[in-house]
């Protein structure tokens, strides 16, 4: 059996920071493991660990720099990684849901998974669709937003709670193959070992361009084009209190004594 | 030129979004000069059909199969009546089960799809607002399409209210159940502990700001001294250092308390979800940026392990 899952690395942003043009100046940036990614990885491993003959194979986005986040994803039990990059893609600007399930069902297509798992959505555009968007170019059946996750191998079969809004999950039986997307909660994600680390780097890390996957160019045109960016107007009229913490503890006591909150 | 939104609904009743749907829907059918069409999949469509026709609704379209949510229905039907009315704008919500059929239903009809949309405009070409970086900035995306597929964020349009005077018409699915391939089993409520945070007065609620679970502890403390209960946001309940039904938010519970308390909280969207509704809202938080300050009566902006120590000194 082998389990494809997708991952990217998404840019964190520190508390203060200035906008250049369509992004965010890069000193204010982190890169980082998208976090719904990691859960992600850690399904994939888990059900490595628990039946053989599993494979676990990382798909990314992305430039060589991504390379580092890819090593995380591999010291946490991947087998194997591929990355697909080339001019086209960094000229390509927008990468809108489509565009990347394009990329990720060329590579899918030619790694023929039996699941596919991806996070939910990412940290930084949060689009929240490549999972499904890619389901449905595989004719392969997906679920979203999927908390829990039983694999029936014999069956053919994926039990999986969904979560829904208001404390609510539903639980829905999947046939397999299927890309389900992956939220966090889901289980707890380990840390990389020391010797997780150092066998990371000996792990196959391939680099496709998009002619490699079977693409050119034109297929991956996004019809979106991101036209601003900009920190939007607080509405915020908080009254915020001034002082050192003893004082402005006071304050607080003092409006909470005024609301009738005291034991 | 017209607009077709999709309805959501669940265990009998429509969700709010659904009508929210209907203020964007009717705002763009009306910059596109054509007419705004909502549909209903599945349950009781007879009385969602007449729930939706309100102001500024043309034709409801009632599609009546299934009863419950599945995607592979949806994703059906949605496709069959898109390509049936060709609307410009297909709007749906940006909902768990809005995106576990939107991307597919855009990929078939082979338009764009922008997800979690804030804001919408027609007026010279397609364009939206979405946030980025967990709402710390917008964006606006032009879509170079004739048509196109859109998902709007819940809450961000007023719901319609008034009554209409829509058509309301039948449309006929026909569902290839070959291609049903999931099955939904039923629903469960999340439970874990024996406290309804829905019910608390006053509610001390912690995020990630609390950074280790041992932390919690001056959580606890203040709660004790308040008289409140202890809630919190998704990381927490991730973490495993709250119960589930503890969790506040989009996916957890919406709370309404006389005072809700929020400790190391940044206040993404799903969690202000939970909480706006909250008679007094206080924010304790370093970063000055934190969008719960947005929202917020009250804030301090200071680290919370010596405010919230304080606070409890105060009321010893």
């Amino acid at each position: 059996m082998k389990i494809l899952v997708t991952v990217k690395e998404v840019a964190a942003v520190d508390d203060e920071f200035e906008i250049d043009g369509l992004a965010i100046d890069d000193r204010y940036v982190t890169a980082d493991l998208n976090e719904w990614d990691e859960y992600a990885v850690e399904e994939a491993v888990q059900i490595k660990e628990a039946h053989d003959d599993v494979e676990v194979v990382t798909v990314t986005i992305g430039p060589s720099e991504t390379d580092e986040t890819i090593r995380q994803a591999l010291a946490k039990g991947a087998d194997r990684a591929i990355r697909v990059w080339d001019d086209a893609l960094a000229d390509a600007g927008l990468l809108d849901p489509e565009t990347k399930a394009e990329v990720l069902a060329a590579v899918a297509a030619e790694e023929d998974p039996d699941l596919v798992l991806t996070g939910v959505q990412s940290a930084d555009d949060g689009f929240g669709a490549t999972g499904v968007t890619l389901a449905d170019k595989l004719d392969m059946e997906w679920g979203a937003v999927v908390n829990d996750l039983d694999l029936d191998l014999e069956a053919g079969v994926a039990s999986v709670h969904r979560e829904l809004e208001g404390g609510v999950e539903e639980l829905t039986d999947i046939e397999i193959p299927a890309v389900l997307t992956i939220q966090t909660g889901i289980n707890d994600p380990r840390y990389a070992s020391l010797r997780g680390i150092r066998q990371a780097q000996s792990k196959e890390l391939a680099e496709y361009s998009l002619v490699d996957v079977g693409l050119d160019a034109a297929e991956i045109e996004s019809p979106l084009e991101q036209t601003s960016l900009y920190e939007p107007e607080t509405e915020g009229e908080a009254t915020v209190f001034e002082g050192s913490p003893e004082e402005t503890a006071a304050e607080l006591a003092e409006l909470l004594a005024e609301k009738g909150v005291t034991s | 030129m017209s607009v077709l939104a999709i309805a959501e609904h669940r265990r009998g009743e429509l969700r709010p979004v659904s009508l929210e749907q209907l203020a964007a829907g009717r705002a763009l059918a009306d910059e596109l000069g054509g007419e705004l069409h909502t549909a209903v999949i599945g349950g009781d469509v007879e009385a969602f059909g007449s729930d939706l026709n309100r102001e500024g609704v043309d034709i409801v379209h009632t599609v009546d199969i299934g009863e419950e949510f599945n995607h592979d229905v949806y994703t059906q039907a949605v496709t069959q009546l898109a390509t049936e009315l060709n609307p410009t704008v297909l709007l749906m919500p940006n909902s768990v089960n809005g995106l576990d059929y939107a991307p597919a239903v855009a990929n078939r009809l082979g338009r764009p799809l922008v997800t979690d949309v804030v804001d919408i405009d027609a007026e010279d070409g397609l364009t939206a607002t979405r946030e980025l970086y967990g709402s710390k900035t917008e964006t606006t995306i032009d879509v170079h399409a004739e048509q196109a597929a859109v998902t709007i964020r819940p809450a961000e349009w007023p719901t319609i209210e008034a009554d209409g005077d829509a058509t309301i018409e039948a449309f006929d699915a026909t569902i290839d159940e070959s291609a049903v391939k999931s099955t939904v089993k039923g629903f469960e409520e999340v439970g874990g502990g024996d406290i309804d945070i829905t019910d608390a007065d006053v509610l001390v609620s912690v995020g990630r700001g609390i950074e280790e679970e041992e932390n919690l502890d001056i959580i606890h403390d203040l709660a004790e001294a308040l008289d409140a209960t202890v809630s919190g946001s998704r990381p927490l309940i991730d973490n495993g250092w709250l119960e589930k039904d503890r969790q506040v938010g989009q996916s957890g519970k919406v709370v309404t308390p006389d005072v809700y308390i929020a400790i190391g909280i940044s206040g993404a969207v799903q969690h202000v979800a939970g909480m706006k509704g909250s008679d007094t809202i206080v924010a304790i938080n370093t970063d000055p940026n934190a969008p719960i300050f947005d929202i917020a009566d009250y804030g301090i902006q200071d680290d919370l392990f010596e405010v919230v120590p304080a606070l409890i000194e105060q009321f010893q």
